[in-house]
């Protein structure tokens, strides 16, 4: 018997593997019902299944893709032409064959479901019948009508063929020598591959982890020994370990057409059941990917398509009424870019409204009335990834979408992926999910914090960046426990990791006997760029990432362990989680929202927001949200010109419009507010501050007479504004500020500046 | 003799403790042990075991024993449970006893607070108390 379970899983794996082809072969089949190959091929696979569950006796599933090859062989013959009644039935059976297979394969029997509706169907549909008038799918034999023999075998046979079911079986019998010739033919394609268990493939990549640990220790120790012999052979090891690991990890990599693969079904069905017409074009299927990933993106995609045809794309008459085609394009593509396989599922939709999205967001409280009008589209439209967004009832009724998102951002995220999305009104969107190669080894920066080492992923650095302890103090501007350095003119947040982990500042900056240097690692989590000030910088190394303990799960800061060449265990931060932490992403529209879910619950909505003060022309104090705030720069006096009535700089090899914030604002008062502060020029100053803000391509600079400090607050607007281009009026640092809003300021200057790009 | 169970028993402060010896995988000497900030003080942090990482848990620090002396080293027992693998910090490791049903009782008075929850109950040796440890609960209460 064990012998005979062997071959049984061997059909069933097969078995799998033509089903979900099938899947395939029917959705294109009916899109091009001429196709002879692909009838042909969908015959031989429906036709293989039958002939192997007959050998082993499962007469359920043999009686089942029996009546559906009747089917199509009459399709094949050309007797009967494919109606969309038919690939439902055809699909309806792949389905049955499905689950057939699945309960053999877990309890070794087929089960005693019921299938006679569905074959009676088949039968019906072979002998080109109509649907039985309001019968249910199981038409009693003789239902059709255009048969002359009605009710009498299944399908017409060949001209003298015995009649009947005794047809059936003799052909059947022909049937199967003619299918091992075939099945023949396919192995002879597949010599070259054997099939492999995935737990010796898993078992093979541990054992290859543990290798590259062995590695690097005997690296380690080989660096302070002076015995060439033993620094040839160890070189040779390495090279060899690479490889290996190289291979094996190739070994792992599956074409993400494994995924891609049910969508043109899933697609079907929906559109169907949602009466829309949707063309799903794939590019890319064969781009490789890990295969624990493979299975952790397969739920996100398909909640990524499902929504795509669900609430992105109209119904054909919105459609047409749209002026756009009747058919909706669902695209999905995926390519290779620098160490990381993108996705990207875009379909032509009506898009993402904003503003109901803003709207909706307000009504959730998950957006405060303050920050509606300052936030960009973009941040608007990364609204729907907020956890709380889509849970909320009628969701369905908003034309944009956002039913789950945040579960397919969650997900992805999880396996230290990305995911954006952008979209226009009205033409559709799109969604871009950029995730590693591989989770199992990732090159890493090792630093150090308080003696102990710390992993960062490199995926998530951009640079280093080395400041002289002696001016550490200077250039980090540390104002109200927010610490920002300018680099390259763009603020940077910094996060202390010793403050962060310890609850106190690491010896690092600079303060009385530190090191000569602090050294500042610039990290990307999701959309923000934060520094991150660590003791010490030390190495890049090839880590293995080892999940941590369930006590430990709850961090949000690790993203595992790895241990070191030395043998040390050393924690892998979690770069996003660091971030949140010290809550860098505070900004409007991001995960800081999620870990502000109970006060969000209490009513209370947390809108720390960071601000840039300045002064302003009448010598009050002014505000813009930070995330307005593109760059910060200093131009010489001279080097502003005029081009018509407008100030204007050369800027970065183009011409930056500047509003003087003195002149574009209406002046209200007559008299400075603090007299006893000394004049705007300050000794012959002769640059002028600038703050850039840029939108979309284009950038505007604002003159300011100085920029003050950059501030953390939850802002309370207590009066509303009292001329044009300020929002309103809130206390910051004990002194009543005026809250500029920016748009409307340039857009009552340089109303072009919001026209189209 | 069918019901005997047996017992690696350690010492913690004064009191002799002892889990099923079937879910001990090892005992080993102490390991360089890396700290895991912002883990709850029971975990004392994390240890190579053969290229296998393990969260270490500090058992006078989980029953609420008073803390270990600076001069003495821990040693750790290496427990199993489920697919979990855990090293338990203990001051010294015991002998293996093996006890029978009839010296059980239901956990003594002696031990307060948060111990008594994870005391499955104490056989009475000849000369002590062997207190034995729920290892589950031990773990599950550990998490962050």
């Amino acid at each position: 018997m064990g012998e005979n379970d062997d071959i049984i899983k061997e059909f069933i794996v097969e078995s799998h593997e033509n089903i979900d082809r099938l899947d395939n072969d029917l959705v294109a089949l009916e899109k091009d019902p001429s196709s002879k190959d692909i009838l042909a091929r969908i015959f031989r696979a429906t036709h293989t299944i039958k002939g192997t569950c007959g050998f082993f006796g499962f007469s359920k599933l043999q009686t089942v893709t029996h009546a559906g090859e009747n089917l199509l062989a009459r399709l094949r013959d050309g007797q009967l032409a494919l109606t969309a009644e038919m690939t439902t039935a055809l699909l309806a059976m792949v389905d049955v064959v499905r689950e057939l297979l699945s309960r053999i394969e877990n309890t070794g029997a087929e089960g005693d479901g019921d299938y006679a509706a569905l074959i009676a169907t088949l039968g019906r549909l072979a002998k080109g019948g109509t649907p039985p008038a309001g019968g249910s799918g199981a038409a009693p034999k003789g239902g059709g009508k255009s048969s002359s023999s009605s009710g009498e075998g299944a399908g017409r046979p060949p001209p003298g063929g015995p009649p009947g079911g005794e047809d059936a079986r003799g052909d059947q019998a022909v049937d199967t020598i003619l299918e091992a010739a075939q099945m023949h033919a396919a192995s002879a394609a597949m010599e070259g591959h054997i099939r492999v268990d995935v737990g010796l493939l898993d078992k093979l990549m541990t054992l290859v982890g543990e290798l590259v640990l062995a590695r690097n220790q005997i690296l380690q120790f080989t660096a302070v020994l002076e015995n060439g012999g033993i620094a040839q052979a160890t070189q040779r090891l390495n090279l060899i370990t690479t490889e290996l690991q190289e291979s094996v990890m190739k070994m792992r990599m599956q074409p993400i057409g494994k995924v891609w693969n049910k969508f043109p079904r899933v697609v079907r069905d929906l559109a169907a059941a949602c009466g829309k017409n949707v063309h799903l074009e794939m590019e890319g299927e064969g781009t490789e990917l890990d295969k624990t990933l493979i299975e952790a993106i397969a739920d996100p995609l398909t909640h990524a398509v499902r929504n795509a045809v669900d609430h992105g794309i109209e119904t054909p008459a919105e459609r047409r009424a749209a002026g756009k085609p009747a058919e909706g394009r669902l695209a999905l593509r995926a390519f290779h870019e620098s160490g990381h396989v993108n996705i990207e599922i875009s379909d032509d939709g009506a898009g993402i409204d904003v503003e109901k999205v803003k709207n909706k967001a307000l009504s959730l409280g998950l957006l405060s009335p303050d920050q509606a009008p300052v936030i960009s589209d973009r941040e608007a439209m990364s609204l729907i990834f907020l956890p709380g967004f889509s849970t909320a009832e009628k969701v369905t009724n908003l034309s944009g979408r956002g039913v789950g998102m945040d579960v397919v951002k969650t997900n992805i995220e999880r396996i230290g992926g990305s995911i954006d999305v952008q979209s226009a009104r009205g033409k559709g969107m799109t969604l871009k999910i950029k995730i590693p190669l591989t989770l199992a080894i990732i090159p890493a920066l090792i630093v150090s914090c308080r003696g102990d080492f710390y992993a960062i992923p490199q995926a998530s650095l951009m640079e280093l960046v080395r400041l002289d302890a002696a001016d550490a103090g200077r250039l980090i501007e540390r104002i109200h426990g927010v610490p920002v350095y300018r680099l390259r003119g763009r603020l940077l947040p910094l996060v202390n990791l010793g403050k962060e982990l310890f609850g106190t500042e690491s010896s690092g900056t600079g303060n009385g006997e530190g090191p000569r240097s602090v050294p500042i690692v610039v990290l990307q989590a999701g959309d923000h760029v934060f520094g991150l000030i660590v003791d010490a910088v030390n190495d890049t190394e090839e880590i293995v990432v080892k999940p941590l303990g369930q006590q430990l799960k709850g961090l949000s800061v690790y993203a595992g362990a790895s241990i070191m060449g030395d043998g040390r265990v050393a924690l892998i931060l979690d770069v996003l989680g660091i971030a949140l932490k010290a809550h860098v992403l505070s900004e409007v529209g991001d995960r800081a929202f999620a870990e502000d879910k109970e006060t969000e619950k209490s009513g209370v909505v947390d809108n720390r927001q960071s601000f840039l003060l300045f002064r302003s022309p009448d010598r009050g104090q002014m505000a813009i949200p930070l995330s307005a705030v593109a760059r910060l720069e200093e131009f010489p006096r001279p080097s502003i010109e005029r081009a018509g009535s407008q100030d204007v700089v050369q800027y970065r090899g183009e011409i930056l419009p500047l509003l003087n914030l003195s002149t574009s604002l209406p002046e209200r008062r007559s008299r400075p507010r603090h007299p006893e502060e000394p004049p705007a020029e300050e000794g012959g100053r002769d640059v002028v501050q600038v703050v850039v803000y840029t939108r979309g391509k284009k950038s505007v600079g604002l003159m300011v007479e100085r920029i003050l400090d950059i501030v953390e607050e939850a802002l309370q607007v207590q009066s509303p504004g009292t001329r044009s281009g300020v929002t309103g009026s809130a206390v910051i640092h004990g002194r009543v500020t005026e809250l500029l809003d920016v748009e409307n300021l340039i857009r009552g200057v340089l109303p072009e500046f919001f026209g189209p790009a | 003799m069918e019901e005997t169970t047996q017992f690696c028993t350690f010492h913690l402060d004064q009191f002799l403790f002892g889990v099923d010896v079937r879910k001990v995988q090892e005992v080993i000497r102490s390991l360089k042990l890396t700290r895991v900030p912002l883990a709850p003080e029971v975990i004392t942090g994390l240890i190579n075991l053969r290229g296998e990482i393990v969260t270490a848990i500090d058992l006078r620090r989980r029953l609420e024993l008073p803390p270990r002396p600076p001069e003495v080293e821990p040693m750790n027992v290496v427990v199993q449970t489920g697919a979990e693998v855990v090293s338990l910090l203990v001051d010294s490791i015991g002998a293996v006893v093996t006890v029978t049903p009839e010296a059980f009782e239901k956990p003594p008075e002696t031990l307060t607070g948060v111990a008594r929850d994870l005391i499955l109950g104490a056989y009475k040796l000849k000369d002590r108390l062997l207190l034995a440890l729920d290892v589950e609960k031990v773990i599950q209460g550990a998490a962050v």
